[in-house]
């Protein structure tokens, strides 16, 4: 069930945006969902599907786990796409009318534009979760939560936990997988029967999770204490990260895409 | 020499326990520095708890505890936890890095060691426990013997005084268990490193230099290992398994052979075997 879930994985590589610094990737990638809705026209849109696929290119990732991140979406897109091109004000030539239905060649170019937005955005975060460890995107989350320490937001704790928690994902998995099959094994149904019987055998499943991972913590708290961690303050660190020529490349690069889109803008 | 732990009537209670009912009562010892001592028991006598004691992350009830010259108490407890390195059972929940070098530079991290010396500690201590090709390895591609061997070198890179082993091998299999044991003989040999284990394994408690029995919160006896291995059977009692050589005294003994009394290593009763028979 996990395996086919293409969000939050990483496929380890060599490629140059593999070795982008996180900081970079993630602003870069939260800048261009912003800079898409700047492109309004057939030029601007050719241009950010160049832009994007070419990225994906470079990342050396196999196309095929693009597509299968967008998979899961297609009914949430269809649906708004349908919903534009339904309902939308009547625009150029209209081709169909039926009470407040309206499907204009406007109507249209709206969906696929819509359409072509949620694929850019998809495809770029897919790229960003396919090429970077989740280790290295809480580092970059860290790093650029730091200006909220001025504002006494505890920024090393919330990186401690965030690395924690991803630390533990798989162990806890694990540990799902098997007091599930313990469970199974002494007569509970997983997946079967009406919703309320269905919510009903999670219930083996989620209580001895919850005091497995209360008694994790428990040793965990006092391995860390017993290592001398008090706290956020005064600790060095191990893990630094560095921003690297590339990284000012690719960040040039998308100062000229935006300055291009622009121009192209209708 | 002056011993590195002196510890004098330690009493324990829990929070929940009752006035009268302790879970350690009148604990004293003495562990001399480069030491070996191995604490046994069997399951719920106290040996955890005497553990977490020694290095404050629970407070005594009565009793003083001195780590080398220093008297544990509220200001000193974060000194004595630099002396002190302490190895839990469970490998997967002692594992706080995210890879393997996070874990292993973790108790650096929170001394504020800057990060070129912690680089170099960092390498030389994973080498040290034959991990260095793990080193980016996440946890849970690990072994349980493998995450052991990565908490050991955490130890190793802090440096400390002193190890715990608080039942540090009683999740793994006999290999991993040889793994780690071999691991803290090395560690042992290339420093000062007082070591004191709490275990069940018969092997790790052969290792040691002294035994200590504790029984309901007490020590009930005190002495080398091959003293404490000549009780036989009743060794089940004390939470410990019986050596080889002495079950194998156990099982000549209900079949009429003359067994001698004192402990033999394997060797040593191979060796009275071969007496026995060309004796005849």
């Amino acid at each position: 069930m996990m395996n086919k879930l293409i969000f939050g994985r990483y496929i380890p590589g060599e490629s140059v945006v593999h070795h982008m610094d996180p900081r970079a990737k993630l602003l870069l990638s939260f800048y261009f969902i912003g800079i898409i809705f700047i492109a309004n026209n057939w030029p601007t849109y050719v241009l950010l599907f160049a832009f994007t696929l070419a990225a994906i290119y470079l990342s050396g990732v196999k196309w095929s786990f693009f597509i299968n991140g967008v998979k899961p979406l297609i009914w949430l897109i269809l649906f708004t796409v349908i919903l534009q091109v339904l309902f939308s004000a009547s625009g150029g030539h209209v081709y169909f009318q039926w009470g407040i239905i309206t499907i204009s060649q406007l109507g249209l170019i709206n969906g696929v534009y819509i359409f072509c937005r949620f694929v850019l955005i998809i495809f770029m975060s897919t790229l960003l979760t396919l090429t970077t460890p989740p280790l290295e995107l809480s580092d970059a989350i860290e790093y650029l939560l730091m200006p909220l320490r001025a504002v006494h937001f505890p920024v090393y704790e919330v990186a401690l936990m965030l690395s924690i928690a991803l630390r533990f994902v798989p162990t806890l998995m694990d540990e799902t997988e098997k007091i599930m099959n313990a469970q199974r094994a002494r007569g509970v149904d997983f997946g079967e029967g009406n919703i309320f019987q269905q919510m009903r055998a999670v219930v083996p499943l989620l209580i001895p999770l919850f005091v497995s991972s209360f008694n994790r913590a428990e040793d965990l708290a006092t391995a860390m204490e017993a290592r001398g961690y008090q706290g956020g303050e005064g600790r060095s660190k191990f893990r630094i990260l560095k921003w690297h020529a590339r990284d000012t490349w690719a960040t040039g690069c998308f100062a000229v895409l935006t300055i291009a889109l622009i121009f192209l803008r209708g | 020499m002056s011993p590195i732990i002196n510890v004098e009537h330690l009493d324990y209670r829990y929070p929940q326990q009752a006035a009268d009912q302790l879970t350690l009562h009148d604990i004293s010892f003495t562990v001399m520095p480069g030491e070996w001592v191995a604490i046994v028991g069997h399951n719920g006598s106290g040996k955890s708890t005497l553990a977490k004691n020694l290095n404050g992350l629970l407070a005594p009830a009565a009793g003083k505890i001195t780590v080398d010259g220093q008297v544990l108490s509220e200001t000193t407890v974060w000194d004595i936890r630099k002396k002190i390195g302490m190895v839990f059972q469970n490998p997967d929940n002692q594992f706080v890095g995210a890879t393997v070098e996070d874990d292993v530079a973790f108790s650096l991290e929170n001394q504020g060691i800057p990060r070129p010396e912690m680089l170099t500690r960092v390498r030389a201590a994973l080498a040290q426990v034959n991990m260095q090709d793990f080193a980016t390895r996440e946890p849970a591609r690990l072994s349980g013997g493998q995450k052991q061997r990565v908490a050991l070198a955490g130890m190793i890179a802090a440096r400390p005084q002193i190890l715990i082993l608080d039942e540090a091998t009683s999740m793994l299999d006999p290999r991993g268990r040889q793994e780690v044991l071999t691991t803290i003989r090395e560690m042992k040999a290339n420093s000062a490193l007082t070591v004191l284990s709490i275990t069940h394994d018969i092997d790790e408690a052969a290792s040691a230099n002294r035994v200590l029995v504790i029984n309901d919160g007490e020590v009930k006896e005190e002495g080398t290992p091959a003293e404490i291995f000549q009780h036989g059977e009743s060794l089940i009692k004390m939470g410990l398994d019986m050596p080889y050589a002495e079950r194998l005294k156990a099982a000549l003994k209900r079949l009429g052979v003359q067994v001698p009394t004192q402990y033999l290593t394997e060797k040593g009763m191979a060796d009275w075997l071969w007496q026995l028979r060309s004796n005849k």
